[in-house]
């Protein structure tokens, strides 16, 4: 058996899918869990005729990002929890501006200083704003290495698409783990975007901005945006669907913490237990509809997550007249086992 | 009577474009975006410059400079122009700020893009007042300012004490041109066009950071005629903040 795999670390591999996106330009300021990402980079960026900045807060690094969007390049930053926190500002004048680029969240627990184990409590910062104003960040979440490097080249895809942020929302169980991964670099031409900064040689001035004071335009402007995220609503949602004929309850879990569901799953079903599941991929656009026909179908869900029920709320929104909605929230920093899961699906079957 | 055939000797510069400037009277902003224009004409770069602009009244820069441009968060303009000169090192990239902008809430920004040696312009308009907000004290009011949040004079104990950014900045091993200039005469006009010409070529030439810091008159929120207001820059604020070249490392061209 031929075997192209490679094993790497999880921060590892985000990095170099980056790479293998065709990003050149990596701004970033340390912190833990994610120091692999910039330590990765530094080392192989420049190799690959990029650029890496150590910038002196979280606040610098993501208006670098900006700046260099701005030009129409490919960059990215990454950081943990606090520093995503300090990145809002810059994250909704990117969405403002309509600037891609890609921001990576390998949460920390908080709030504040927390900790640096894994939780996923980040999810509503990253899905539901954060910054000010009235926008969306694109947000996919991997739950293996193999993902690490995949959902960052589509991150890279769907921001420069949609001329919007895309931030990956992993954790230090993914950041840290190693997996066989298969590397295959997606062949990128940096396009001549048609409002990039690039000197105005031959044409008119273009400008990038997210003031609107003149009467009615932010109202013109808002309603564009919107349209773009409706847009993803339509075109983006992605889940993986493990849901037999038969199931008579659907668990829903995203990133790590469904690495565990998955295992209970197998264990509830070789007990005989007829369970199904869903793991949202994209957490925005949420898979509301994938999710809302699943407990329809089922009944009954269980959503798995790994804070006190940040993503159960979308999943009532979508599928509270569907069926009943339970919960198991795992805030502390510590992962659920499979066993713990296990007794949550008996309980309710 | 025949008509003498007239030279023009005087014109606008060609990158400035025919908008009425919105400042108010007596505000020195219109004359530093002229000279900025005449120093994109005098190097041939309009087809090159970016604009990286601030918060603040210089925020309209846009609307009369005819140059690609960016509107930077308050304060995170030299982080911006990093990204933007790193990714487009032939683009010549200058940043717009006000005193509130780089000297209150951007001063990490500023420090280390100048620690860094980054090869882009800054311009710094210093007015000693948060002109767009109305009249706030700025990190640089002077002691005994009133302001509209000092209404009994800037106190440095507990409000602190101008800061001086030219200064400040020369002081990094990064930097290689920092001067402070005005633009309320002549004399003062044609120093600052020297400076701005220079931190240009400085850029072209690949080296390093400059800051040009401009006293300013704001006499809206200074309460004061226009003519007071420069009487007031030239006997409190220039005493203050002393003009010159506080570091050249580029050396004549």
């Amino acid at each position: 058996m031929s075997d192209d795999r490679v094993l790497f670390r999880g921060c590892a591999a985000l990095a170099q899918g980056a790479i293998d996106a065709g990003c050149c330009y990596y701004f970033g300021y340390p912190i833990t869990p994610q120091n692999d990402i910039p330590e990765y980079l530094s080392e192989h960026l420049p190799a690959a005729g990029g650029v890496f900045v150590q910038a002196e807060s979280e606040i610098a690094s993501i208006n670098m990002v900006m700046g260099a969007a701005a030009a129409g390049e490919r960059a990215m930053t990454s950081s943990s929890g606090p520093g995503i926190s300090l990145m809002q500002e810059g994250i909704s004048y990117m969405a403002g501006s309509e600037l891609p680029g890609v921001i990576v969240n390998v949460t920390r627990s908080g709030p504040g200083l927390g900790g640096i184990s894994p939780t996923q409590g980040d999810y509503k910062q990253a899905t539901h704003g954060g910054g000010h104003g009235d926008y969306r960040v694109i947000v996919l979440a991997p739950n293996s290495v193999q993902e690490m490097y995949e959902l960052t080249m589509d991150a890279f895809s769907l921001a420069d698409q949609y001329r919007n942020p895309a931030l990956i929302l992993a954790d230090a169980i993914l950041g840290q783990m190693k997996e066989p991964v298969v590397m295959s670099p997606r062949e990128y031409r940096a396009e001549d975007k048609e409002w990039a900064l690039t000197g105005a040689e031959g044409r008119e001035p273009r400008l990038i901005k997210s003031l609107y004071l003149k009467e009615g335009e932010m109202n013109v402007h808002n309603w564009k945006l919107y349209d773009k995220y409706k847009e993803m609503s339509q075109k983006e949602p992605r889940a993986e669907i493990d849901l037999p004929d038969d199931s008579e309850l659907v668990l829903i879990s995203f990133g790590s913490c469904s690495r565990v569901v998955q295992t209970a799953v197998i264990q509830a079903r070789r007990q005989g237990m007829k369970v199904g599941m869903i793991r949202p991929i994209t957490l925005y656009p949420f898979p509301g509809e994938i999710i809302k026909e699943a407990v329809n179908k089922v009944g009954r869900a269980l959503v798995v997550e790994m804070n006190t029920g940040q993503m159960v709320d979308d999943v009532r929104l979508n599928a509270a007249r569907e069926g009943e909605i339970y919960f198991q929230g795992y805030p502390g920093g510590a992962i659920p086992t499979p066993g713990e899961i296990l007794q949550e699906i008996e309980k309710i079957i | 009577m025949p008509e003498a055939a007239e030279k023009k000797v005087f014109s606008k510069p060609s990158c400035l474009l025919p908008n009425p400037f919105h400042f108010c009277p007596g505000c020195h902003h219109g004359v530093i975006h002229r000279l900025i224009a005449e120093a994109i004409d005098y190097h041939d770069i309009a087809s090159r410059a970016i604009s990286v602009i601030g918060v603040g009244c210089g925020v309209f820069l846009y609307d009369y400079i005819a140059v690609d441009s960016c509107e930077a968060p308050h304060g995170r303009a030299p982080a911006l122009a990093t990204g933007l000169k790193r990714a487009s090192p032939r683009s010549v990239i200058f940043t717009y700020q006000g005193d509130g902008d780089l000297g209150a809430i951007g001063t990490s920004e500023i420090i280390h893009a100048a620690n860094r040696g980054e090869n882009i312009t800054v311009f710094f308009v210093n007015n000693s007042v948060y002109g767009m907000t109305g009249g706030q004290m700025a990190p640089t009011t002077l002691e005994g300012q009133k302001t509209t949040t000092t209404p009994l004079g800037r106190d440095p104990q507990g409000e602190g004490y101008p800061l001086k950014v030219a200064e400040m900045l020369a002081s990094m091993e990064g930097s290689t041109y920092v001067e402070r200039v005005a633009c309320h005469t002549p004399k003062h006009i044609r120093r600052a066009r020297k400076a701005v010409n220079k931190s240009m070529d400085i850029q072209l030439n690949n080296k390093g950071f400059s800051l040009i810091e401009f006293i300013s008159a704001c006499p809206t929120n200074w309460r004061l005629q226009p003519e007071e207001s420069v009487k007031r820059m030239e006997e409190t604020m220039m005493d203050v903040y002393p003009l010159g070249v506080y570091k050249d490392l580029a050396g004549e061209d």
